[in-house]
């Protein structure tokens, strides 16, 4: 090793800042314009755009656990945006092309790899709605194609083509599917936001909201009250029970959904591959870790507990479709809780009380569209409660108008 | 395994069984308005605690009704819905009139 290196590794001038990413903890202000419930991604997505956009800065993201340690840590980390309804399609376009940039625009390495999607098709009907997929998502500027077996082969050699007596007949290529450290995007959002004056204020649990006249005044906490101008709820696997405690209720049903991640290998799975028919995601990671994703539970429970019919349906798919997946050894298992509304999209926008916003319903789609979330919920809350054309399909009450935005089909596992 | 007790067939593995929601009173489909019936399909109830839930034995296809915990997944009761409803449903009266 070259001298020169060694004195610089022991000298005081290390290359790296030694200023935190993020502020330490500090009092709550009696007062905030804008309080964000929730320090997800959404959540500091949504007040990093405010400050950034909008120039609203007295925010305070209230989170009662540690920073994106909800549902942003327990999601298998996909962005993709070849869903069913141009409505879906144009809002999870617009996500993916904010999470090209955005590892530039924070400065902060989100590790975000575009390696391209492919679902699997084992039936007609699929090839079928596959086609229309297709269309949609080039209508809209996204990347995708149908391929045969034989392209499948070549982008994936490791394959199994004819997996549990369900032959794969073709299969969906999203180019523009992509993966990115979860973690990282919220802790990117956050430094983002907290330098330009947010307060994130991590162990601090909303546990009631103070209304009047149909007119949200503040929200008391675990730390004391605080009054404020509105309020934005991004609690997702809790979207329902926040609602309550703001005196509505929301058409939601939680159920867990169980992933896991195998000891790392070399790696050799660049794309990310799903299977419809097998109720299974399976990709690589950048660390070699092959996480394996499924469909949620048979039935709703707020608790992120394992069980074991859930997991050996899973990996038995998985190895399926991976043979040699066999082999491995799991490294970790978690669960999440999932917001699942009627018809797969979310529910964004106005809520029945005038200055609190919801960020809800994000079911098994959250991760990907935390970009877009921020960027329209930070303009729906600084124009005061007009809602931006991309997020109007996501109203509430769409579902008492039945006028629901059916994603079901799209979902990479069907739940 | 987790297992649930079916009133029809005693303790049974929970893979045998299905969720069907939870136990709502249904509006009349004829005369409520359409946010009524939104509400009955659309919303349950979002309470963390004891829930009453249909279940259906799918090799019996038999339904009955549980009192459930939604968070420590603990089943406090099972029961044939005689219980609580003391007629059945007829879902086809009133189909064919506009």
């Amino acid at each position: 090793m070259p001298l020169g290196l060694l004195k610089y590794g022991r000298g005081s001038d290390y290359p790296f800042e030694r200023r935190p990413d993020l502020p330490g903890p500090r009092d709550l202000k009696s007062h905030y314009d804008v309080v964000i419930i929730g320090g997800g991604g959404h959540g500091v997505a949504t007040a990093y755009y405010l400050a950034k956009h909008h120039g609203i800065t007295n925010v305070a993201v209230l989170e009662k656990a540690y920073l994106g340690g909800g549902n942003t840590a327990r999601n298998t980390a996909v962005i993709r945006s070849n869903y069913l309804t141009p409505e879906g399609v144009r809002f999870y376009s617009a996500s993916v092309k904010l999470y090209e940039n955005l590892a530039n625009e924070f400065d902060f390495n989100i590790m975000y790899s575009q390696r391209g999607q492919l679902t699997l098709a084992h039936t007609d009907a699929t090839v079928r709605a596959f086609r229309q997929r297709a269309e949609v998502n080039k209508h809209f500027g996204g990347r995708t194609e149908l391929i045969d077996r034989q392209s499948i082969a070549e982008l994936v050699p490791c394959l199994n083509l004819d997996p549990a007596q369900l032959p794969v007949l073709a299969g969906l290529w999203h180019q523009d599917g992509a993966t990115a450290r979860h973690d990282a995007v919220a802790w990117g959002y956050a430094r983002g936001a907290t330098q330009r004056g947010v307060e994130l204020h991590q162990l601090t649990e909303v546990t009631g909201i103070e209304s009047h006249a149909g007119q949200v005044t503040g929200v008391s906490t675990n730390r004391g009250k605080i009054t404020c101008g509105s309020v934005i709820q991004a609690v997702a696997g809790h979207s329902a029970v926040m609602a309550q405690k703001a005196g509505f209720q929301l058409p939601i049903v939680a159920y867990p959904l169980q992933a896991m991640v195998t000891l790392p290998v070399k790696p050799f799975l660049n794309p990310l591959v799903s299977s419809s028919a097998l109720h299974c995601y399976v990709q690589q990671t950048s660390r070699g870790e092959i996480v394996i994703g499924g469909g949620s539970d048979p039935y709703p429970l707020y608790n992120s507990r394992a069980s074991l019919p859930l997991k050996e349906s899973l990996i038995a798919s998985a190895v399926d479709m991976f043979p040699f997946l066999s082999e491995m050894r799991l490294l970790r298992q978690w669960a999440g809780i999932t917001d699942m509304t009627a018809d797969y999209s979310p529910i964004m926008g106005l809520s029945p009380l005038k200055n609190y916003y919801l960020d809800a319903g994000w079911g098994t789609w959250g991760f990907k569209a935390t970009p877009i979330c921020g960027q329209t919920m930070a303009e729906l809350v600084a124009s005061g409660g007009q809602v931006p054309e991309l997020i109007q399909p996501f109203h509430l009450e769409r579902f008492d108008r039945f006028q629901q935005v059916n994603e079901m089909g799209a979902t990479a596992a069907s739940h | 395994m987790k297992i649930m007790h079916c009133p029809l067939n005693g303790p049974r593995n929970i893979s045998e069984f299905a969720y069907g929601g939870q136990v709502e009173v249904m509006p009349d489909p004829h005369q409520c308005s359409d946010k009524d019936w939104a509400s009955y399909v659309f919303y349950e109830k979002n309470t963390i605690g004891v829930v009453k839930e249909w279940w259906q034995h799918s090799p019996s296809s038999y339904w009955f009704i549980a009192e459930r915990h939604n968070a420590s997944d603990d089943i406090l009761r099972t029961y044939d819905p005689s219980e609580l409803f003391s007629e059945r449903v007829d879902f086809t009266t009133g189909e064919n009139e506009p």
